[in-house]
C-alpha cells in the first residue's frame, strides 16, 4: 500500500492521509451499493403496496403527527451532524463531541418513535406477516430503521475514540465517513416519507 | 491441422447423425399454425446463424493458418492496432443481422397474441376459439370447458381446425404449459391468468407437459391433446354432459394434494367454488384442512411420503 | 428437530461421501500435525492480507468447487444416459441439479474470476496492494464461509432442491419445507456479502492506485475487464442481498413478499433474481475476455486490434447486462410490447460481443502466433463460443423462445457460453499466470491433452443437446421414458459428460506432474508478456510486489521497453522503504462467527445465529478500535530481497 502523505495545510485533515482519500472514496462507492439495496426495497414494495389481502390498507394506519416527529428529528439530526464536521474541520473537538452527541440523540428519538409506531401497528393487527402489503412496509422502513441503529452505535464508537485521540487523519477520515453515512439515511428517510407514508395516505384518504 | 482431423470428422459424423433425425424433432414437427409460425421463424433464424458461423470460422482458419509462427513467415506487423473501415463493418453487419432477425420476432410475438388462422382454411371450421380453463396442480392437469360445463384431467380433447384458447393458471407452483408440436409454452401461475392460443391442423394424438420444474414430480405432469374432427368433438363434450359422473367438492378437494392421478373425465366444473388465478392459496388451505403436510425431505415421515408418492405413480400408469 | 432431520441417512451415495470427507478431514489434520504445519498454515495463509496468496486461496477453492459440482454433473449425466434409469431417484436428482447451479455459478465461477483478478490485477497496474487489504481478507473469508456453509448440506439436513433459480412459491416453506433450501438462502447470503466487498476494494484500487502514468486508456484488457465487472457488482449484488433477504423473511418470520398466502408474488422473485442474475453472468464472462484479450495479444506477439473498441464494447455490454433481464421468462405472458422491447435489447448484447470476436480474429491477422496452452483454450473459446453467442440470438427472439424455453436447447446454449467463456477462460488464465503464482509453468504436454480432451467432451456433451430440446426433452426431468426416444443422444451427451471428467483428472495431475519435474522460471517474464506483472525480476513476486512502483508511458509499457531495451534496472539508490500492512488473523474469526450465525438461521436456532451475528459484530468493532499502521521493510531487506548487487 502506498503511503503518500500530502501535507498540504489546505487540505482537510481526512483527506490528508492515503488511507484516508482511499477510505473516503470506498465508503462513496458503498453508498452507492446502498442506493441499489434500498432502489430495490422501494421497488419491492411499490409492486406490493396494493396487495394487503385481507389485512388492512397500508395508509389506513398512519398517524400523521409520529410521521412529522419523525421526520423532524432525522432531518435536524443531519444538520447538526454537519454542524460537528464543520466544528471537525476547525480543529474543535468539544464542538464535534457536543454536536455530534446531540445527533445521536436525535438519532434515538426518531428511532423511538419509529418503534412506537410499529408497536401500534402490531397492536392493530397489521404485522409482517399480515399481507405482501405490509411486509413490504415492515422489511423497507425497518431496514433503514435499523441502519439508524448500527449508524449510532458506529458513531458512538467513533466518538470514543475521538474523546481518545483527538483529531488524528485516522479519526477524522471516519468522522467524516460516518457522516456521510448519517447524510444518506437522511436522504432515504425523504424518499420513505413520500413513497411510503404520503402515498400511502393519499391513496388512503383520496 | 493433422491434429484437428480426428476431431473434425468426429464432429461431421455427429452432426450428420443428429441433422438425420431433424425432420422427426417434436418443435420441427409442427401440427398446427402456431409452431408452423414458430418453426419458419426458426429456421430463418438458422439461416443467419450459419452464416455468421461460416464466416467466423473461414476467418479463423484463415488468420490461424496463415499467422501461426513457422518458417518462412510472411507479413508480421507488430504494431497492426486497428483498423476504422473494418471496424466500422463489423460494427454494421450485427446490427443489420439484429434489424433483420428483431422484424419477423416483433410480428410474430404480436400475432401469437391472438387466435391463430389456419393453415389450410377450410369453409366449415368454425374460427371462434374454444375456451379451456387448463390448471396445473401438483403433479396433474385440470381442464374444465366452461361453455360444455365439462371437465377432464391429464387430458384434453381439442376439435382439429378450431382455435382453442387456453386459459392458464396453477393451484400453487409455477408451471408452465406446453405441446411442443402445436406451439410454444406459456406460464401457468398461482393468483394469475395467462393465455395461450393453440390450433391443431390434424387429427392424432400430441404430448403436452408442464415444463416448469415444480419439484418431486415435475417429470411425470405430462397430459394428452387428443385431436378430433369437430363432429366428434361435439358428440364426446354431449355424451360427456348426459353421462360422465359429476365433479363433487371432495373429490376436487382431493385433487389438490400433491400426486399423480389416472386420467378423469366429470360432467361438471370447479369453476363454481374457487378460481384459481383469484385464489392463489387455495390449494394450501385445503390441504390444510385435509390434514396434509409436506415433510421435510430428508426426515423419515419424507421418506415415507416419497414412498407412497412413488407407489401411486405406478398405480396411475397402471391404467 | 430430531436426527433423523438432521443427518441424512439411506443412501449409499451420501454414506460413501460421509466417509470420504472424514477421511480427507483425518487425513489433512494428520498431515498438518505431523509435519508441524500449523504455524505455516496459520502464519502464511489463514492470516495473509497479500492479494497474491488470497487469489491463490480463491482459485484453490474455485477448483475444489468444480470437482464438487463436476461430480454433480456426472451423477447428473449417469442417471440420464439411459431411459428409465433407477440409478437416482427425483429427490436426489433435484438436489444434484440444484446443488450443481448454485456451486458452479457462485462458488466456482466468481470466485475463479476472482482469485485471478486477485493476483494479478495489482501487479498490472504495478500497485504493492489492493486498497483495503484486510477487506480483502474479509472478502475472501465471508466467501469460503458460505460456500462451506452450501456444501454441507448434502450430510447435514440435506440440499436444496428448487432449482439454482429457487423459483417462488415452489421454494417456500409450505412447498420446500426443511432446512435444505435455507442453506441456499444463508450461504449465498454470506458469500454475497464478500463478493461486493471485493466489488468496492477493486474498484477503488484500480481507480486510485494505477503506476504513474498509467492512464484509464492505457491500462491492459484485463484490469478494464476487472473495472467493469466491479461496477456491475457494486450494482447487482444488493439487488440478490434484498431478493434473498426476504425469501428468508418469507420462509423464517412467515412474511408474504413471494408466497402464495397474503397476496404475496411469485413473479417478483423472478424478477429480483434476474435482475441480479443476468449482470451475474456478465461477471463471470468480462473477466474471461479480459483474460482472452491479454493471452491473444501475447502470443499472436501483437498489439490488441481496436483496443478502444473493446472498451466502449465491454461498457455497452455492462450497460445492457442490466436491460435484458425478462428474456429469462418471456414465456410469463408479459405480453407483446415488453417481450419485444426485451428481444431486442438481447439480441442487440450481440452487437458489442461480436465486435470483440473480430477484434480478437484481427489481433492475430498479421501476427505471429504460438501455440501454447493458454493459447490454445484462447483459441477454442473463439470457435466454441460462437455456437454459444448465436443460440443466445436464438434464444433472444421471445416467439421462437417460447419453444426453446425450459428445455435442454437452453442448457446447451448456457453451457456453450459459460464453459467456453468462463470456464475457458479460468484455464488459460490459471496456465497463463501460473509461474506468477507457483514460480514454474504447468507442463505443455499434458496440457495440451487437457485441452483436447476436454474441449471435445464439451462438444460431444453439448452439441446433441440441442437437438434433444428441439425433441422437446425438458431441463430437470430425471427421467424419460424409452418411447420418447431422447436416449442415444443422452447416451453421447453423457460420453461427453465423462470425457470432460477425464480432463479434469489430468489437469490435477498435471499440477502434481508439474509441481514435482517443471523447471523452475528463473526470470519474471515466462512467456514474454507485455504488462506490468511480467516485470518483476523474480519469478514469484515478493510481498511487496515492486522494490519501486514502475512508471508508465503507454499501453503494453514492458513489451516496448524490451523492444527498445529500456527496461530499467533496479539500482540500490532506488531502493526506499516500503510501508505494507499487518497481516490479521479477524477476518478468518470473522468468518467462522458468520458460519454460526448462518447454521443456525438455516436450522431456525435463533439463540445460535444472534449468538454468531453477536461475534460478526465483535469483530467488527475490534478492527474500529484497532490502530494497527502497518509495518515497513527496511531498505536492508529489500536489497536482499530483490538481489541488487551494485
Amino acid at each position: 500500500m502506498a503511503h503518500a502523505e500530502t501535507h498540504d495545510p489546505g487540505t482537510p485533515l481526512e483527506y490528508q492521509s492515503e488511507t484516508g482519500r482511499l477510505n473516503i472514496l470506498g465508503f462513496w462507492i458503498f453508498l452507492g451499493a446502498e442506493l441499489a439495496l434500498f432502489a430495490t426495497l422501494f421497488a419491492t414494495y411499490l409492486v406490493l403496496m396494493h396487495r394487503t389481502g385481507d389485512g388492512p390498507p397500508v395508509g389506513e394506519l398512519f398517524e400523521v403527527s409520529s410521521l412529522l416527529i419523525q421526520t423532524f428529528l432525522l432531518l435536524t439530526s443531519s444538520f447538526t451532524s454537519g454542524l460537528a464536521i464543520h466544528e471537525m474541520r476547525r480543529g474543535h473537538v468539544k464542538g464535534l463531541l457536543i454536536w455530534m452527541v446531540i445527533t445521536l440523540l436525535l438519532g434515538l428519538g426518531f428511532l423511538g418513535f419509529e418503534i412506537r409506531e410499529f408497536v401500534h401497528f402490531v397492536g392493530e393487527g397489521a404485522t409482517i406477516g399480515t399481507s405482501a402489503a405490509w411486509s413490504g412496509f415492515f422489511v423497507l422502513v425497518g431496514t433503514h430503521g435499523l441502519h439508524v441503529t448500527v449508524g449510532v452505535a458506529w458513531i458512538s464508537m467513533i466518538l470514543f475514540q475521538v474523546s481518545k485521540r483527538k483529531f488524528t487523519p485516522a479519526t477524522t477520515s471516519k468522522l467524516f465517513i460516518s457522516s456521510l453515512y448519517w447524510h444518506f439515511l437522511d436522504v432515504v428517510w425523504i424518499f420513505i416519507f413520500t413513497a411510503v407514508y404520503l402515498t400511502g395516505m393519499v391513496m388512503y384518504h383520496g | 491441422m493433422r491434429r484437428l482431423k480426428p476431431f473434425l470428422t468426429f464432429g461431421l459424423m455427429l452432426a450428420v447423425v443428429m441433422l438425420s433425425g431433424c425432420s422427426d424433432m417434436v418443435v420441427l414437427d409442427p401440427k398446427g399454425p402456431v409452431g408452423q409460425q414458430q418453426k419458419d421463424l426458426i429456421m430463418y433464424s438458422i439461416g443467419f446463424m450459419a452464416f455468421i458461423l461460416v464466416v467466423v470460422y473461414a476467418l479463423f482458419t484463415f488468420i490461424v493458418y496463415k499467422y501461426r509462427d513457422h518458417k518462412n513467415h510472411k507479413g508480421y506487423d507488430p504494431d497492426n492496432e486497428g483498423s476504422h473501415l473494418l471496424e466500422t463493418i463489423w460494427w454494421i453487419i450485427p446490427i443489420i443481422i439484429v434489424i433483420a432477425l428483431a422484424i419477423p420476432t416483433i410480428k410474430l410475438n404480436y400475432s401469437l397474441e391472438k387466435a391463430p388462422i389456419a393453415a389450410k382454411e377450410k369453409a366449415d371450421a368454425k374460427k371462434d376459439p374454444l375456451v379451456i380453463n387448463a390448471t396445473a396442480v401438483d403433479w396433474k392437469w385440470i381442464f374444465t370447458y366452461p361453455e360444455q360445463g365439462i371437465e377432464t384431467v391429464n387430458y384434453v380433447n381439442i376439435p382439429e381446425d378450431r382455435p382453442v384458447l387456453f386459459k392458464l393458471t396453477s393451484a400453487e407452483a409455477m408451471a408452465s404449459f406446453w405441446v411442443p408440436q402445436l406451439g410454444g409454452q406459456k406460464y401457468a401461475m398461482a393468483g394469475m391468468e395467462t393465455k395461450l392460443y393453440l390450433q391443431a391442423d390434424e387429427q392424432g394424438t400430441y404430448e403436452g407437459r408442464n415444463s416448469n420444474f415444480t419439484g418431486e414430480g415435475f417429470t411425470n405432469q405430462t397430459f394428452d391433446v387428443k385431436s378430433v374432427s369437430e363432429s366428434a368433438f361435439d358428440k364426446w363434450a354431449a355424451n360427456t354432459k348426459s353421462k360422465a359422473p359429476k365433479l363433487t367438492k371432495d373429490q376436487y378437494d382431493k385433487l389438490m394434494l400433491p400426486g399423480y392421478t389416472k386420467e378423469m373425465t366429470f360432467s361438471s366444473t370447479h369453476l363454481g367454488w374457487v378460481n384459481h388465478a383469484k385464489e392463489a392459496d387455495y390449494a394450501l388451505n385445503v390441504r390444510e384442512k385435509l390434514g396434509y403436510k409436506q415433510e421435510v425431505p430428508h426426515s423419515k415421515k419424507g421418506k415415507e411420503q416419497r414412498e407412497e408418492l412413488e407407489k401411486s405413480h405406478e398405480e396411475s400408469h397402471a391404467q | 428437530m430430531k436426527w433423523d432431520e438432521f443427518f441424512v441417512t439411506g443412501d449409499p451415495l451420501i454414506y460413501g461421501a460421509d466417509v470420504s470427507i472424514a477421511l480427507t478431514a483425518a487425513g489433512i489434520l494428520f498431515y498438518l500435525t505431523y509435519f508441524k504445519k500449523w504455524g505455516w498454515l496459520w502464519k502464511d495463509w489463514l492470516t495473509t492480507v497479500d492479494h497474491k496468496k488470497l487469489g491463490i486461496m480463491y482459485i484453490v477453492s474455485a477448483v475444489l468447487m468444480l470437482f464438487r459440482g463436476g461430480v454433480d454433473a456426472l451423477l447428473m449425466r449417469t442417471q440420464l444416459a439411459v431411459p428409465d434409469s433407477k440409478f437416482l431417484d427425483s429427490q436426489h436428482y433435484n438436489e444434484i441439479f440444484t446443488t450443481h447451479g448454485t456451486i458452479m455459478i457462485l462458488f466456482m465461477a466468481m470466485p475463479f474470476v476472482i482469485g485471478l483478478i486477485n493476483v494479478v490485477v495489482p501487479l498490472q497496474i504495478g500497485a504493492r496492494d489492493v486498497a483495503f487489504p484486510y477487506l480483502n481478507a474479509v472478502s475472501f473469508w465471508t466467501f469460503f464461509i458460505g460456500a462451506m456453509l452450501f456444501n454441507i448440506s448434502f450430510v447435514i439436513g440435506g440440499s436444496p432442491s428448487a432449482g439454482w433459480t429457487s423459483y417462488m412459491p415452489l421454494a417456500s416453506s409450505a412447498l420446500s419445507p426443511g432446512p435444505g433450501q435455507n442453506y441456499y438462502l444463508l450461504g449465498l447470503q454470506i458469500a454475497g456479502i464478500g463478493t461486493l466487498l471485493t466489488g468496492i476494494n477493486f474498484l477503488v484500487t484500480i481507480l486510485k492506485m494505477r503506476a504513474p502514468g498509467m492512464t484509464l486508456f492505457r491500462m491492459p484488457m484485463f484490469t478494464w475487464s476487472a473495472l467493469v465487472t466491479m461496477v456491475i457488482i457494486i450494482f447487482a449484488f444488493p439487488i440478490l442481498t434484498v431478493a434473498l433477504a426476504l425469501m428468508t423473511f418469507d420462509r423464517l418470520f412467515g412474511s408474504h413478499f413471494f408466497t402464495l398466502q397474503g397476496a404475496g408474488m411469485d413473479m417478483l422473485w423472478a424478477n429480483l433474481f434476474w435482475l441480479w442474475g443476468h449482470p451475474e453472468v456478465y461477471i463471470v464472462i468480462l473477466p474471461a475476455f479480459g483474460i482472452f484479450s491479454e493471452i491473444i495479444s501475447t502470443f499472436a506477439k501483437k498489439t490488441l486490434f481496436g483496443y478502444k473498441a473493446m472498451i466502449w464494447s465491454m461498457l455497452l455490454i455492462a450497460g445492457y447486462s442490466f436491460l435484458v433481464w425478462v428474456h429469462h421468462f418471456f414465456t410469463m405472458g408479459s405480453g407483446a410490447l415488453v417481450n419485444s422491447v426485451f428481444s431486442v435489447t438481447t439480441m442487440a448484447i450481440g452487437i458489442p460481443t461480436g465486435v470483440k470476436i473480430f477484434n480478437w480474429l484481427f489481433t492475430m491477422y498479421k501476427g505471429k502466433i504460438e501455440f501454447t496452452t493458454p493459447m490454445l483454450w484462447s483459441l477454442g473459446f473463439i470457435t466454441n463460443f460462437v455456437v454459444g453467442g448465436i443460440t443466445g440470438v436464438m434464444l433472444a427472439m421471445a416467439a421462437a423462445d417460447y419453444q426453446y424455453h425450459n428445455t435442454y436447447f437452453l442448457v446447451a446454449h448456457f453451457h456453450h457460453v459459460l464453459i467456453a467463456g468462463t470456464v475457458f477462460g479460468c484455464f488459460a488464465g490459471l496456465m497463463y499466470w501460473y509461474p506468477k503464482m507457483f514460480g514454474y509453468k504447468l507442463n505443455e504436454r499434458i496440457g495440451k491433452w487437457v485441452f483436447w480432451v476436454f474441449t471435445i467432451g464439451f462438444n460431444v456433451c453439448f452439441l446433441p443437446q440441442y437437438f434433444l430440446g428441439f425433441d422437446g426433452m425438458p431441463r430437470r426431468v430425471y427421467t424419460y421414458s424409452e418411447a420418447s426416444g431422447w436416449g442415444p443422444l443422452n447416451m453421447v451427451s453423457t460420453i461427453g459428460g465423462f470425457m470432460m471428467g477425464v480432463a479434469f483428472l489430468v489437469l490435477v495431475y498435471n499440477m502434481y506432474y508439474s509441481f514435482r519435474y517443471a523447471t523452475r522460471e528463473t526470470t519474471g517474464d515466462a512467456w514474454n508478456g507485455r504488462t506490468l506483472e511480467w516485470s518483476t525480476p523474480s519469478a514469484m513476486p515478493p510481498f511487496y510486489n515492486f522494490a519501486k512502483i514502475p512508471v508508465v508511458d503507454r499501453l503494453d509499457h514492458f513489451w516496448y521497453a524490451k523492444q527498445n531495451n529500456t527496461v530499467e534496472k533496479l539500482e540500490t539508490k532506488d531502493i526506499k522503504k516500503i510501508h505494507m500492512p499487518s497481516n490479521s488473523g479477524v477476518p478468518f474469526i470473522m468468518g467462522s462467527f458468520f458460519f454460526i450465525a448462518g447454521f443456525g438461521m438455516v436450522f431456525g436456532w435463533f439463540w445460535m445465529a444472534i449468538l454468531g451475528i453477536l461475534g460478526v459484530f465483535g469483530t467488527m468493532i475490534h478492527r474500529s478500535f484497532a490502530y494497527d499502521d502497518g509495518f515497513y521493510v527496511s531498505e536492508k531487506e529489500i536489497i536482499e530481497t530483490e538481489n541488487i548487487t551494485n
